[in-house]
């Protein structure tokens, strides 16, 4: 008895020692070199994986980063400036700051603003109903409602409000890695520059077509009268194929434009009540929208 | 008016869906029910009904509570699995361990790779293969037929593959083949087996149904028994004294519930003709050479969980047949 | 012969051809029409018209603007009211001429009369130019201009002419009917566009289900030693033109190649009886057959429609919009766009206005994939939809374009027999967009 015990151990020693053994002499003979600062970058880096930084994850980005000479086209959108600090740090270069942003949905059709006059019953997905019609509102620009880009958001930052069928972000959570701008399909989602308090302002609305025809898809549809680059005391508002976008870097927030628009297609989002309507409160309440267009400056004097 | 759906084409639909598909294979498991009811009595219904109604409860308590989904306990899966179950165990075996073969058939067999659809083995086999590793004693003691109102105390013996596995070696194939019951018994399942495996004609029965309603195609069962009879032919032809008939292997053990139910699960077998064919063969190999060579008399079971396992390669590797060649642009 | 059909997948949907036997019907004049500018596949046309110009019947009012493009005549006679975006099936706006109807004028040189004309006296470039000038595009839904397909590749040579009778689609009537009323027309149809290609032998394939189209298409040919009547088997989609080639003549055109590969060049019906009219007559294409059906329809039937009418003007002509309805379709329920308009305009490719009720028309939640190989065996082309709609779904373009996505036709049938009721197309159409950009991007490289 104790002999079979005996045996089985010596056996069981050997079979590691060799074992071992080999996964050394293996180990040493196809032994890669790495820097080691692409293992400290990495160790920096948020390892969400979610790739907003433009690379497949966290760590083809360090490689990026040890490998090239300025940080000018490499920027981790979760991490933020902080992030990118210590990773300059570690790599003795210089960071390049960027204003934190937040994703923004530059829609606000719904029901009540834009009558849903058909049912869709395809797959659940926006992109299949978008290469199948206009919607069931039938605007060809507005949120289809499906949320392709609730289901790529790795952070849990964007929900669908059932209410209004329109997704809605949570700012807080919202690392503006750009995955859901990329998945919608309509181009509705914009990441835009945060400002203090959360506040916005923006047109929600990325709707091109003619005054008429925007107007009759959803009332609250930009119809690009220009009466808010009239207004705008900053140059921060162009206009484009009939459509007012409000450049987030050049608003100061002063607010001016929001009671000039006549299908209140500009929205203020988380500031104080004062003054104005009642629906703002509803608005700030849940979440935010956001809105803009294609930029190209109009300079029509 | 009423508000237009609009959906991408196509506007049809087949009446086909997963719960006629798979109450469609539990009808034409009842002729194999009703011979094993007629041979087993009771233990057979007390069987079965413990095995549907544990499987199908355990389903609706792992989803509901372990995975927090909606349950999809009535969509005639978990029925089919429990009703599987039971056909490959003895018509004597205590309930609690039917229960154990349940839980580990949803709960690991089928629930922990993602429900329906995902489980790379099926469930059935797993618990039934669980069961005989854990309790060897209690699942090869297999009641003898023609006992109406028995349950656990059923007076018991050896399986026909059982005798043959015992006896090699000190008798000839051909003695052996001579003690098990004759081949009309075997034919109509007059014989000692797991509570549904035994009666040949009506699992055949019961594959003849699935067939028309186009519930499965004819590869797998096909090429499963074919494999078995060739292989088995060669080497009777070769030395009668070592081994049985190739229709005693047909119809012995659970072969004919191996292949016709067990390998045909839709979720565990290839998806093209061509990977059906090769998996059906491979069973039938292994199942061959695991029932000469192996420890255990029968091997069909063994055989269909290793095959199951290189179903993600076949479907991999054995492509259908496209439609037209390649052109060249040049 | 016997019965022929392709030899890879396939399904039998409930056939519903409630309008067959129903004579063609001409619909009438609309008050408005909006003619869209692109109704075939290819460049659209350039507008020639503009706001407040008079148009006759079968007046150019868009050219063709390349070789895969092709004229859009006006089919009525009346002003101009605008030239703008008006919504097609889709909803999206395309460009169009909306045209006031003040009446029924051809323009000069066309033969409205009935009377048939036998002989042709045209070359067969003369022929491409008339084909090309009257517009004509394939009828039977993919509107790829005419003139295009008769122009044989350089280096390729066609030897048969299939005309496609086959009609596979459930509800739709409107080749049936043309075949039963228009056989001697559709006969000549043929030769014209066998001369046109410059081949002797042509056949015109009809599912058994029409055996009096089959009859009568017998008849009007039998004093032409080079066409010949094929009957087929009924099934979906035998009216897909590489599955007709298989059944028809056994051979498989090649993944990503033209039927003109494997020598052959297949027509519907309605561009044979097109052709007729554009050759023959000098009446280009400003009208076609379009079945109007669905179980509640008052009056199903196969109307003669000019081309812009408004899809609820001829609804209407069928008996109004059913109370029970919960879809409208354009075109057939495996291949057809359902709509979320009833106001747009019929155009070159509708072959049919299909309602459908409530309880047809919902599709069933969808459950997990069993695995059931249900849709590799259906599937006409050989591919895996069940892998095509995981990997779509997922974005796997690179494998998507290895498994061959880009050789699926959209039949449908895959979708119709998932037990699962999974959007197998849904998402496979998605994955072949996405792919063919890919592809044309490298092109481009």
């Amino acid at each position: 008895m104790s002999q079979i015990i005996l045996y089985t151990i010596i056996t069981l020693v050997a079979i590691g020692a060799v074992a071992a053994i080999i996964l050394y002499l293996v180990a040493q003979k196809f032994k890669v070199y790495e820097d080691p600062r692409i293992d400290q970058v990495e160790e920096a880096l948020p390892a969400a994986n979610c790739g907003g930084c433009g690379f497949a994850g966290c760590r083809n980005f360090a490689e990026a980063l040890v490998k090239s000479e300025s940080f000018d086209d490499l920027f981790c959108p979760v991490g933020g400036n902080e992030v990118m600090g210590a990773v300059a740090t570690i790599l003795g270069r210089e960071a390049v700051e960027q204003d934190e942003q937040v994703a923004v949905i530059r829609c606000n059709g719904t029901p009540e603003f834009r009558p849903r006059t058909n049912i869709y019953d395809g797959a659940g997905s926006c992109a299949v109903a978008h290469s199948l019609y206009t919607g069931e509102g039938g605007c060809p620009h507005g949120c289809l409602g499906e949320g392709d880009c609730v289901v790529v958001c790795d952070f849990d930052a964007i929900h669908m409000n059932p209410v209004t069928g329109l997704p809605e972000v949570i700012d807080d959570k919202c690392t503006a890695c750009g995955a859901c701008v990329t998945a919608c399909p309509r181009d509705i989602i914009e990441l835009r520059k945060k400002n203090k308090k959360d506040r916005k302002i923006f047109v929600s609305c990325i709707n091109e077509e003619k005054g008429g025809v925007a107007r009759k898809n959803c009332s609250v549809a930009c119809i690009g009268c220009s009466k808010c680059f009239n207004v705008c005391p900053f140059d921060a508002i162009t206009m484009n194929n009939n459509l007012a976008y409000i450049d987030p870097v050049k608003c100061r927030l002063c607010r001016k434009c929001v009671p000039e628009c006549p299908t209140d297609a500009i929205l203020e989002i988380n500031f104080p009540p004062p003054r104005d309507k009642s629906k703002e409160k509803v608005e700030t309440a849940s979440e935010t929208t956001d809105s803009g267009g294609t930029e190209k400056t109009n300079k029509n004097s | 008016m009423n508000k237009l759906i609009v959906s991408p084409s196509p506007h049809a639909h087949t009446q086909e869906n997963v719960p006629r598909l798979m109450y469609g294979v539990i009808i034409s498991m009842l002729p194999a029910f009703a011979v094993s009811i007629y041979f087993f009595g009771m233990g057979m219904i007390i069987v079965t009904a413990v095995s549907i109604f544990s499987c199908i409860a355990f389903e609706y308590l792992i989803q509901k509570y372990m995975l927090k989904v909606k349950p999809t306990h009535l969509d005639g899966s978990a029925f089919l699995t429990g009703l599987l179950l039971a056909f490959c165990l003895p018509a004597n075996i205590p309930f609690w361990m039917i229960m154990i073969g349940a839980i580990v058939a949803i709960g690991i067999g089928k629930m922990t790779f993602g429900g329906l659809g995902n489980n790379i083995f099926n469930p059935a086999l797993v618990g039934r293969v669980f069961l005989f590793v854990s309790f060897p004693a209690a699942m090869t003691s297999y009641p003898e037929p023609g006992q109406w109102l028995t349950y656990m105390d059923a007076v018991t013996g050896a399986t026909p593959l059982g005798i043959l596995k015992e006896g090699i070696g000190n008798h000839t194939a051909t003695e052996l083949v001579g003690q098990a019951p004759g081949y009309m018994d075997l034919f109509i399942g007059k014989m000692m087996g797991s509570a549904g495996e035994v009666a040949a004609i009506a699992l055949l029965l019961g594959l003849g149904y699935m067939l028309v309603r186009r519930i499965i195609t004819w590869h797998i069962p096909v090429s499963i028994l074919g494999t078995v009879a060739v292989f088995t032919g060669f080497l009777w032809l070769i030395n009668p004294q070592q081994f049985a008939d190739p229709l005693f292997h047909l119809l012995t053990g659970g072969l004919m519930l191996g292949a016709i139910y067990m390998a045909t699960d839709y979720v565990t077998s290839p998806m093209t003709k061509k990977g059906m064919l090769i998996y059906g063969v491979l069973i039938g190999i292994l199942t061959v050479i695991i029932r000469i060579l192996g420890a255990y008399p029968e091997g069909v079971q063994f055989a269909i969980l290793i095959m199951n396992a290189f179903v993600p390669l076949l479907n991999k590797y054995f492509k259908p047949r496209r439609f037209g060649k390649e052109v060249q642009h040049g | 012969m016997g019965l022929l059909t392709f030899s890879r997948g396939g399904i039998h949907p409930a056939e519903n051809k409630i309008s067959a036997g129903k004579k063609i019907e001409f619909a009438g004049l609309p008050e408005q029409v909006i003619i869209p500018v692109s109704q075939h596949l290819g460049a659209p046309s350039k507008v020639l018209v503009k706001k407040g110009d008079e148009v006759k019947t079968g007046q150019v009012i868009a050219e063709s603007s390349g070789f895969v493009s092709t004229n859009i005549h006006s089919s009525v006679t009346g002003k101009v009211l605008k030239v703008d975006a008006f919504p097609d099936t889709s909803g999206y706006r395309k460009m169009a001429v909306q045209i006031q109807v003040e009446g029924d004028e051809w323009v000069e040189g066309a033969d409205t009369g009935d009377e048939l004309i036998t002989s042709i006296e045209y070359t067969s470039e003369e022929i491409r130019d008339k084909i090309l000038k009257a517009g004509i595009v394939g009828l039977g839904g993919a509107t790829f201009p005419s003139h295009v397909k008769l122009t044989t590749p350089k280096g390729k040579k066609a030897d048969h002419l299939l005309i496609n009778g086959a009609e596979c689609e459930p509800y739709l009537t409107a080749d049936h009917a043309l075949m039963l009323e228009k056989s001697r027309e559709l006969a000549i149809g043929t030769k014209i566009l066998m001369k046109g290609l410059g081949v002797d032998k042509a056949i015109i394939g009809i599912e058994n289900n029409k055996p009096d189209a089959i009859r009568v298409m017998e008849e009007a040919v039998s004093g032409d030693p080079g066409i010949s009547v094929q009957a087929l088997q009924v099934k979906y989609p035998q009216g897909g033109e590489k599955q007709l080639i298989k059944a028809i003549l056994n051979r498989e055109v090649p993944s990503g190649g033209l039927p003109v590969d494997v020598g052959v060049v297949v027509f519907n019906v309605g561009t044979a009886y097109a052709s007729y009219n554009a050759v023959q007559k000098n009446r280009p294409l400003i009208e076609r057959v379009v079945t109007v059906t669905g179980k509640s329809v008052s009056n199903p039937s196969n109307f003669l429609v000019r081309i812009g009418t408004p899809a609820s003007y001829i609804i209407e002509k069928a008996g109004g919009l059913p109370e029970d309805t919960a879809k409208v379709i354009n075109g057939g329920p495996m291949m057809g766009k359902a709509v979320s308009n009833l106001d747009i305009p019929i155009v070159k490719g509708s072959s049919g206005i299909l309602i459908i009720r409530k309880e047809e028309s919902a599709r069933d939640a969808v459950k997990p994939c069993i695995r059931c190989t249900k849709c590799v065996s259906v599937c006409p082309m050989g591919l895996e939809p069940y892998l095509l709609m995981a990997q779509a779904e997922k974005g796997m373009y690179e494998d998507l374009e290895k498994d061959k996505v880009m050789d699926c036709i959209e039949c449908g049938s895959c979708s119709y027999t998932c037990p699962s009721s999974r959007p197998l197309l849904d998402y496979i159409r998605l994955g072949k967009a996405e792919v063919g950009k890919i592809m044309r991007s490298r092109k481009a490289v």
